[in-house]
Formats: structure tokens, C-alpha cells, sequence
């Protein structure tokens, strides 16, 4: 057997890591620039009434409020922790709007916007991130699956949910949410080898915030994200993220196509997660503020603002009577968390199982016995 | 009445035919289980009957099988999930541990996940690393899972259906070395409950209790002391979890001693748990500890040693004569 030979020094075993990774902004379809000026694009027109582009506004603005607001909540000690959605407005909400009632969302745990857009209220995640429960929403009621926390697990999911259309002859799809650290998960990839074998009706959905907590795109992927659908057999689309008008029209039409049987598309919706991870995370570690300040520039809302503006869409009462809702909404979502009551201690027993087992129910009675105890002893 | 003569193997594939000509919700899943019928022919001639979309050649990804599962559930299917393999499930581990056994909890209830997943478990059958294993213990220790480990062809042709039947999501073990195991299935009879233990053979000197293959093995045991003049209960458990050993303290608390058998290693094992709420119960009734009779603390040994690693009569009589001189 040879002696493997003594080393001193570690070697950097990814030869060419530091050097600058391949151009990650080509092919970006994009409506609306970052001023705000409205463009075409080839194959994604999109018809939209004044009515619609001022209710695609007021729901950028409701989000962001509800956002900012349960961040206050945990830096008050209100909720464990907060996933904040910052600077992902555009993309959540375009996505959200682009399905039909009947389709069926996969949400990681930071689709707040989409929630919104599926009509869960939001104290019903509130909740989820106060420790109350695991989401309070009906999943199949609202069309949005629970959130959930396993990065990538939720793609599988939506595509056994579309296999169940496909064989239910439903013309209904579902969308996969995802970020850029889930591409690396082997469900994911998984997921999309289904998709495709089958040709289910699914829509996967990344969001590109550009980190994974802390580590940077390149270490997940040496190619932009969006080819990555090539090798799977389906088409690969780059959206500008932070332009709702390009992810409406992108995932309108993917969900279109696969609700007519064309099989799965996916989107990468490239965006910046402008706050941290999550309230236990620190950005300032592993990312330059210059960077932060650069995406200000092509912030999702401003950009909406401005165009509305400038083309007269809507005016200062329309902006006043948004921010004046998002006010009531902010103080609708700081009150019912504070007045959120506990949960029922035994109730953890309840849902374990759809038919309870005799050795689950004996634990669920001893320990309400035990509570009891407690309280007769006056203590 | 119709009686017939199956093997497990048999009778296994009759159930899920069952199971399908009464529920068209019910998809099976899995690696090679269409035309070639599975690697054991347990799903044999079902997809040419039942079609392609109720009869899924899989991708060949375990998590993906699961994973997809959990989706189908949601849309109001039954999906049954063939792992070919024991050794296999692993893949899957984190999407039955973290999703399937979670999501109706997790939902409070809205979200039922009624996945039957189909492993041949146990060794005995000479083959190579991955094929020969018991991971029991993994999925009762999970919360949300229910466990049931079949050990003749009346239990397997009814414990298939009425597994796919169930609400909740259930890890159905096939002990693969008796897949040729036969005997008398009356498809007409009304069957035993799904979670319930069952006394297979009267004995009042030790209570002996397995399930799976080493049901067998254990009457084995029970029919070599019989010519010593000792008589051994044997227990089949049938379910893993929920444990059912109501009928387990009531043979105990006559017999004074209990052995428990299982291929899976000892250390936490279910005899680990089986012993310990024994004890907590019968604990004035025992003239010895609860001894167990399992696999040894090693990887799955190469096939030449199999026979050493895997408890036999010898070691469950062994047990028994350590339980009887205490």
C-alpha cells in the first residue's frame, strides 16, 4: 500500500473558484426597466388594464408592509423569527397572480407575497413564526400548500400533485417554489427528472436572491440556473425578478403551457433578498453594502411607483389611500399577534395520526393527568 | 367461501389487486414494477391490467417515489410505494421522515397521507451489501408513521388491503426469505384487525415474541422444546407500531419470562422497547429479565456469514434456557 505523501498546506481543491464566474444576467426577459419605463418583449406581451397594473402595486406595497412589520414583531420578541421577503415583492406577487384559483402552490417558507395573493391571512403564518402552529391555512381551500421547511422538499410534492391532475384529466397546474441553494438538493433535481418523464404540469419557480443564508450562486452552480432545464428536457426562462409585469407574463404563460399538456418550464426569477435570511442572520458577514446599495436601484416597487406615475395611471390620492390600507394592515397584523392565544397543550397529541393509536392516546391522557395535578395542587 | 393455497409472495399480489379493483384511487409506484412485475413479482401482471397510469415504472429515484407520493396523497390518491430493497429506503428517509409522517400533523389534520410503503426486509437470501436489511426501528421511533411487519400469506393478503385502506401512512415489511412461504388463505373469511398482536402457539413456560420471518423461527423454537417438555407462547406482534402487547403483559404475567426475537440489531431496538414496557407493566410477574435475541451491532454481514449473524432456533432456545435458569 503507498503512503499517501505528507502535506503542509491545504490545497484549494476548486482550481479557478476565486476567478469571476460566467455573465449572470443574459437572456433576461424584462417589461419594465428599473426606471420604470415600459418595454416589449418578443414573446411575452402582456395585456393588462390600468386597474390591474394599480392592484398589482397595492399588493407590492401590502406585502412589504406586512413584512416590515413582522420584522419589528420578532426584533420585539413578538415572534421567534421572521423570514423576510424583502426586495422578492415583484417576483412573489407576479407569480401568485399568474395562477388561476384552481391551480396549486408549493411555497418554501418565505412565500409570504404568494400567500397573499392566495388569500391566507396573514396572521395564518404569523402564526407559523410565533410558534402557535406550523401554518394555520387550509392548504387545499386556498390552492397554497403548507410552507414547508426541508429546502426543496415542496418540489416533489407539486409534482405528485400534477401527476394526480394528469390523472384526474384536471387542466390545473402547480407551481414549485424554490431558491437558488435548493437547486444543489438532489429532491430538486429529482423532481425535475419526474416532471419531465412524465410531462406533469408543474412549474418550477426559483427565485434567485442571489444566497443561500450566506454562500454566493457560484458555489451551487457553474452555469446560470435557468439552463439547468436543458439538460432536464424542458425550457429554462430568466425573468427580471424584480419586475412583476415580466414574472406575470413569463409564469402566465408557463402555467398556461403546462395546463395544456406541454409539460413543466423553469423560472428563474432573478432577484436580491435585500434584507437578511432570516432576524438570526447577519449579511453584513459575507456581503458588500455597495451591493445592497446597487439593488436599491432596481427596486420592484419604485419601479411600479414610477411608471404609474409618469404615465398617469394612477395619482397621489390612489398612492395615499395604498399607504393609508397598508397602515390598517400593519396595525390589523400587530395586534392579532400580540392577542394570539397559545396553543392547547394536549392538542399536539391530536393530529398525529388521522386514526389515533391506543399508546398515543394513553400518553395524550397521562400527560393532561399530570397538568392537572398541577393545578389542583394550586401551583 | 374460496380457499386457496398461496404463498406470501402470492397472496401479496392478490391483495393489491384487491386493493385496486376496489379503490381506483389506489396508484402503486415503483422501480420495475410494471412489466417485469417487480424484482420479487409481487406487482406481476398488474399493469398490464390495470394500466400505466395505476401501475408506475418509476424513475429510478427512492426520494422521488416518496416524494411524488406525498403530492398524489394531497390530490386524494392512494399511492402504494415499492422499495425494492431495504437498503434502498434511505433515499426516501427524509422525505417519509420529514413529510409523510409529518404533513397531517403538520396540517392539523387537513392533509391525510394514506401511503402504504412496501419494503422485503430481512436477510436470508444470500445476497449482497443493502439487500438483507431490518430498519424497523427508524420508522417506529418516528412520530406519524405506523409500522406493520407481515409474517405468513393469510396476514400479507389481508394486511396489504386493509394497510391501503388506512388513513394514516403505514411502512409495510415483507420478510423476503418467506415470500415462497405457503398456506391456506380463505379470501373469504373476515380478517383480524391490522394493529393487533396475535398468540400463535399456547406455551406457559416463556413468552416468545417476533414478527416477520422470525415468526417462523420462533415456532421452531417452540416446537424443538416441546419434545423437552417445555411449552413456549409464541406472540406475532404483526405491528410494529402501534405496538399492541395488551396480549403480550396477559401471556407474560402466566409465564414469568419473556424473550423477544428480531433480525434488526438489539441495541434500541424494538426488543429494547418491547423490554422496557414489560417491565414497566408486568414487573411483579417476571422471574427474569426480558431477554432479546437479535442481529449484532455490525453492519450486515457478508453473505457467508449471514447464518452466524441472523438468530436461528439455536439462539432463541439459547435465550430461552438463560430466561428459564434465572
Amino acid at each position: 500500500m503507498t503512503a499517501l505523501p505528507e502535506t503542509t498546506e491545504m490545497v484549494d481543491p476548486v482550481p479557478g473558484a476565486a476567478a469571476p464566474h460566467l455573465p449572470q444576467r443574459s437572456q433576461l426577459v424584462q417589461l419594465l426597466t428599473p426606471e420604470g419605463e415600459r418595454v416589449e418583449h418578443p414573446d411575452y406581451a402582456l395585456e393588462i388594464s390600468d386597474e390591474e397594473l394599480r392592484d398589482l402595486y397595492r399588493d407590492l406595497v401590502l406585502v412589504r408592509r406586512w413584512d416590515v412589520e413582522a420584522t419589528a414583531l420578532q426584533r420585539q420578541g413578538e415572534l421567534g423569527i421572521w423570514a423576510s421577503l424583502l426586495g422578492q415583492e415583484a417576483a412573489q406577487i407576479g407569480a401568485g397572480r399568474a395562477m388561476a384559483p384552481s391551480d396549486m402552490a408549493f411555497p418554501t417558507y418565505r412565500e409570504h407575497g404568494v400567500a397573499w395573493t392566495r388569500g391566507v391571512d396573514p396572521l395564518h403564518v404569523i402564526s407559523l413564526f410565533r410558534g402557535v402552529d406550523n401554518g394555520g391555512w387550509d392548504p387545499v381551500a386556498t390552492g397554497f400548500n403548507l410552507y414547508t421547511v426541508v429546502i426543496g422538499a415542496q418540489c416533489l410534492h407539486a409534482t405528485g400533485y400534477a401527476m394526480g391532475l394528469q390523472r384526474d384529466g384536471a387542466e390545473t397546474a402547480t407551481l414549485a417554489f424554490l431558491g437558488d441553494g435548493a437547486t444543489s438538493q438532489g429532491e430538486v433535481n429529482e423532481a425535475m427528472i419526474w416532471a419531465a418523464s412524465f410531462s406533469a404540469p408543474v412549474v418550477f419557480f426559483c427565485q434567485n436572491n442571489q444566497y443561500a443564508i450566506s454562500v454566493p450562486l457560484e458555489r451551487q452552480s457553474r452555469v446560470p440556473l435557468y439552463q439547468r432545464a436543458a439538460g432536464f428536457g424542458f425550457p429554462g426562462v430568466r425573468v427580471d425578478g424584480n419586475d412583476v409585469l415580466a414574472v406575470l407574463a413569463v409564469t402566465r404563460q408557463a402555467l398556461q403551457a403546462a395546463r395544456e399538456g406541454q409539460g413543466p418550464t423553469f423560472i428563474e426569477a432573478f432577484t436580491y433578498r435585500m434584507g437578511a435570511h432570516t432576524t438570526s442572520d447577519d449579511p453584513t458577514r459575507y456581503r458588500l453594502a455597495s451591493e445592497l446599495e446597487e439593488w436599491k436601484l432596481r427596486d420592484p416597487i419604485a419601479r411600479l411607483k414610477a411608471y404609474l406615475s409618469r404615465q398617469e395611471k394612477a395619482d397621489s390620492a390612489f398612492f395615499d389611500s395604498v399607504e393609508r390600507e397598508a397602515d390598517e394592515l400593519a396595525e390589523r397584523i400587530r395586534s392579532g399577534t400580540v392577542e394570539m392565544p397559545d396553543p392547547d397543550p394536549a392538542a399536539m397529541f391530536d393530529t398525529v395520526y388521522a386514526e389515533q393509536t391506543p399508546w398515543l392516546a394513553a400518553q395524550r391522557d397521562e400527560f393532561v393527568a399530570y397538568r392537572a395535578s398541577f393545578e389542583e395542587a394550586g401551583e | 367461501m374460496s380457499t386457496e393455497t398461496l404463498t406470501i409472495g402470492k397472496a401479496l399480489n392478490l391483495g393489491l389487486r384487491k386493493a385496486m379493483e376496489d379503490d381506483a384511487k389506489v396508484v402503486l409506484m415503483g422501480e420495475d414494477i410494471g412489466k417485469l412485475g417487480g424484482v420479487f413479482r409481487i406487482t406481476d401482471g398488474l399493469q398490464k391490467d390495470f394500466g400505466e397510469a395505476r401501475v408506475v415504472d418509476t424513475p429510478l429515484a427512492e426520494a422521488g417515489i416518496l416524494g411524488t407520493a406525498v403530492g398524489l396523497a394531497m390530490r386524494g390518491y392512494r399511492p402504494v410505494c415499492e422499495i425494492q430493497f431495504d437498503g434502498f429506503v434511505f433515499p426516501a428517509y427524509n422525505q417519509i421522515v420529514t413529510q409523510v409522517a409529518k404533513m397531517h400533523a403538520r396540517s392539523q389534520g387537513r392533509l391525510p397521507m394514506p401511503i402504504v410503503i412496501r419494503i422485503p426486509f430481512g436477510g436470508g437470501i444470500g445476497a449482497v451489501e443493502h439487500h438483507s436489511e431490518s430498519p424497523e426501528a427508524y420508522f417506529a421511533h418516528t412520530a406519524g408513521l405506523k409500522v406493520v411487519a407481515v409474517s405468513n400469506p393469510v396476514d400479507a393478503y389481508w394486511g396489504i388491503q386493509q394497510a391501503i385502506a388506512h388513513p394514516d401512512p403505514i411502512v409495510f415489511l415483507e420478510p423476503k426469505r418467506r415470500y415462497w412461504e405457503k398456506a391456506e388463505v380463505d379470501t373469504g373469511a373476515t380478517p383480524d384487525p391490522l394493529f393487533a398482536s396475535r398468540v400463535v402457539r399456547g406455551g406457559d413456560d416463556v413468552t416468545v415474541l417476533a414478527y416477520g420471518p422470525m415468526v417462523k423461527t420462533a415456532l421452531q423454537a417452540a416446537e424443538a422444546v416441546a419434545e423437552e417438555g417445555r411449552s413456549l407462547e409464541v406472540v406475532d406482534l404483526r405491528t410494529v407500531s402501534p405496538l399492541d402487547l395488551e396480549p403480550v403483559f396477559e401471556s407474560v404475567r402466566r409465564t414469568g419470562r419473556c424473550v423477544v426475537v428480531h433480525e434488526a440489531p438489539v441495541t434500541l431496538g424494538l426488543g429494547a422497547e418491547i423490554a422496557a414496557r414489560v417491565t414497566e407493566t408486568c414487573f411483579h410477574s417476571l422471574e427474569a429479565p426480558v431477554l432479546r435475541v437479535g442481529g449484532f451491532d455490525t453492519p450486515y454481514p457478508p453473505s457467508k456469514l449471514e447464518e452466524e449473524y441472523l438468530p436461528d432456533l439455536d439462539r432463541v432456545l439459547d435465550a430461552v434456557d438463560r430466561a428459564m435458569e434465572f
